[in-house]
């Protein structure tokens, strides 16, 4: 009798819970949900389950705003939005829960590259297609994702590292007299992984001292942490090298603390910070001279992610790789442009931009 | 006279504090071999500058929370380990009273004193929740906890909307930075006003007492007259507290409230200086000191890494062998055995010398 009951209340609180799990679902997916539904229609929507990381970063609210905005009932969709908290294991219950609600299409913004291999052959099981968003997932077979929308981590960092070169060269520097700090992101990360190897080619190519690298974690605590580590063990530092904004703001204050500072004359003892992600705080430093260059790594992936499931609603083929287009930000226009070569080993120029207030008021994030 | 002085060192050698000093003195030691200008500090616009005190800055927020994870294992036998998401709850309410709602401000938009007060009231209210169901409804403290250890970072999201609240105000950013002509960085002064007001309490009121007793025994506390439910009450609402001022630090060291990383991991590092601080984990004596010294083991390990330059990925192992090491080195099996091993050694030497006598 009392196991009965217990799990009859056991029951009940799983529906109990499940219906409160669906409900913030719905308050989360439709933020402009109330005044969408009229508008809507008889027309059938297209659900979009869509598991993000976090909230970790500028980017990432970027990311997730550009999504919603994108899925918006008005539109035509209903959006299933998950917030993981940096937590993988989130993520695949999120996954989980989405094939069990039997969603049209699901988007994954990975925290990491392993570890899918079972859950997304849940969903190729189920035939749902997956897009991965942002980092990519290392999986044995490519057939379990559909398509990869993102940034090109590799271009980015090849572009920083070309940016350093035609800026040291039009300055005068020799490549000896260019000491690195560099702070990475989470180890493992897609833009890590490619941030790190384009300044790794850089210094096999050009010659430059590398004196640390340790990892930042993405975080500005971390960041500062580390620099502040990095500042005492070395003297002469005059290029900090960070995969993200977050981590720039970090290793700056730790700059500024060591009553050092940050700028374009390194001849003089300033430091000069390169950055990636170009949040709005980030360009903001970079119009003050604080980081000098910014790669943009684009967080718009709505209408990209949007273009891809209207072509497969057509029924067409896709592909597998999608890049969005990205910029490049400068303090100031020493270097007009650098040619670098993306990851499906295509060569190309990409202008560099002088950040002026106009540009950055104009700015979507 | 040569045999009171041995005397005394095997006094010293006794005293509960003797290894956890021994474990810090030899992480901080070990950096003469790589890092020999690590004790080296100098002074910049009045403040001391260096390695050393890197690991005096940086270990404030632990040490805090090493303060109140200690009191709640003396009281209770378990760990409160939602800590580091209390830390993020104080934070998120903190940041978001001062911006008055928005994503990032420059001026403050409501006094700083408020907003502080307003954070540690919710972090008490955290640690209360806690300790209602510690000690009114017996639940096991990591169990009961990890409802917080949960919900706490999406608590601080919710109240953050899901954004990293910044507040670039130097009266906020100040608390957790270096002023000039202050000696030390501001964080590490929250943590000595903590470890003497904390200390001063468990000295002058009979707290201190009542939280062994309760530790040792609840039940003949209970019958010899002390409400031993109320006591573990009061340490966990003591843990919020202070989990709530270390969010506070935390959060105006990037003046910022990162939801998902401010005090991440924390919770763990904190049970683990109180461990290495020599304190039973399953309740009853304890020593705040020995919690401190551990919270600095920690962090200056984690310095000396960094000064090492090991490489960002491999971290965690060390950090993991070592603490295996310290651990192992306090256990009191392996203390038996070593004795043991010394007894036989004299033992055998006692019997040479006979055996050469004859």
């Amino acid at each position: 009798m009392k196991k009965r009951f217990l799990s009859m209340l056991m029951a009940s609180a799983m529906c109990l819970s499940l219906a409160a799990c669906g409900g913030g679902a719905n308050n989360d997916g439709g933020g402009s949900a109330a005044s969408g539904s009229g508008t809507g229609g008889g027309d059938e929507l297209i659900t979009v389950g869509f598991s993000q990381v976090g909230a970790e970063s500028d980017w990432r609210t970027a990311n997730t705003e550009s999504m919603k905005s994108t899925f918006s009932e008005e539109n035509g969709y209903k959006l299933i939005f998950d917030d993981a908290q940096q937590k993988q294991e989130n993520q695949i219950t999120a996954i989980r829960n989405f094939i069990q609600q039997d969603v049209d299409y699901i988007m994954l913004a990975p925290v990491t590259e392993t570890g899918w291999d079972t859950v997304l052959q849940e969903a190729y099981d189920a035939g749902i297609p997956v897009i991965i968003v942002d980092r990519m997932v290392d999986v044995s077979d490519e057939e379990l994702y559909t398509s990869w929308i993102g940034t090109d981590a590799l271009l980015e960092g090849r572009k920083a590292a070309e940016w350093l070169n035609a800026y040291a060269t039009a300055k005068g520097w020799d490549a000896s007299e260019i000491n690195i700090a560099h702070i990475q992101g989470t180890m493992g990360s897609t833009a890590q992984i490619g941030r790190t190897q384009g300044l790794e080619e850089g210094i096999e190519k050009y010659g430059w001292n590398l004196l640390s690298q340790q990892c930042g974690e993405f975080t500005q605590a971390k960041g500062q942490e580390v620099m502040e580590s990095m500042l005492k063990q070395y003297d002469n530092i005059n290029v900090v090298y960070c995969e993200n904004d977050n981590e720039a703001f970090g290793a700056i204050d730790a700059i500024e603390a060591a009553g050092k500072k940050v700028g374009t004359d390194i001849k003089n003892g300033e430091i000069l910070v390169i950055s990636f992600d170009t949040t709005n705080a980030g360009l903001t430093d970079v119009l003050e001279g604080k980081i000098v260059c910014n790669v943009e790594c684009n967080p718009l992936h709505g209408p990209r992610a949007e273009e891809l499931i209207k072509a497969m609603e057509a029924g067409e083929e896709v592909e597998k790789l999608t890049y969005v287009d990205e910029e490049i930000f400068a303090y100031d226009d020493t270097v007009k442009s650098v040619t670098a070569t993306n990851s499906l080993d295509k060569e190309g120029e990409y202008a560099v931009t002088k950040l002026t207030q106009e540009i950055l008021d104009g700015r979507a994030y | 006279m040569a045999d009171k002085k041995k005397f005394d060192f095997r006094r010293i050698k006794q005293h509960h504090l003797f290894l956890p000093i021994i474990c810090l003195i030899v992480v901080l030691l070990s950096n003469l071999i790589k890092t020999p200008d690590f004790f080296s500090i100098s002074i910049r616009d009045g403040v001391l500058y260096g390695y050393i005190i890197d690991v005096i800055n940086r270990a404030s927020e632990l040490v805090i929370l090493a303060v109140g994870m200690t009191l709640v294992t003396a009281a209770s036998g378990g760990q409160d380990i939602s800590v580091g998401a209390v830390m993020a709850v104080a934070a998120a309410v903190c940041c978001q009273i001062l911006s008055g709602g928005q994503t990032s401000v420059d001026v403050m938009q409501s006094p700083l004193i408020i907003a502080v007060i307003a954070a540690v009231l919710a972090a008490a209210l955290c640690g209360a929740f806690n300790g209602f169901l510690v000690s009114h409804l017996n639940i096991q403290p990591m169990v009961a906890t990890l409802i917080l250890y949960t919900a706490g970072r999406g608590i601080a999201q919710l109240i953050t909307q899901g954004q990293i609240t910044y507040i670039r105000d130097n009266a906020y950013s100040m608390w957790g930075s270096a002023l000039p002509n202050l000696i030390f960085p501001l964080p590490v002064y929250f943590a000595i006003v903590v470890v003497v007001i904390v200390s001063i309490i468990l000295k002058k009121s009979a707290l201190g007492l009542y939280i062994e007793s309760v530790g040792i025994n609840a039940n003949a506390s209970r019958l010899i007259g002390l409400n031993a439910r109320r006591i573990k009450f009061i340490t966990y609402v003591i843990c919020g507290v202070l989990a709530g001022i270390a969010g506070f630090v935390a959060s105006s060291r990037i003046y910022s409230a990162d939801a998902n990383n401010i005090g991440l991991n924390l919770e763990m590092d904190a049970i683990l200086a109180v461990a290495l601080g020599g304190n039973i984990l399953s309740g009853g004596k304890f020593s705040i000191a020995g919690s401190v010294i551990g919270a600095y083991t920690i962090q200056a390990l984690t310095t000396t890494l960094y000064a090492m330059s090991v490489s960002s990925d491999q971290l965690p192992v060390y950090k993991a062998i070592v603490v295996v090491i310290i651990v192992t080195m306090q256990s009191p099996v392996f203390q038996k055995y070593v004795n043991k091993i010394k007894l036989n050694r004299a033992m055998a030497k006692e019997k040479q010398r006979r055996g050469n006598a004859v």
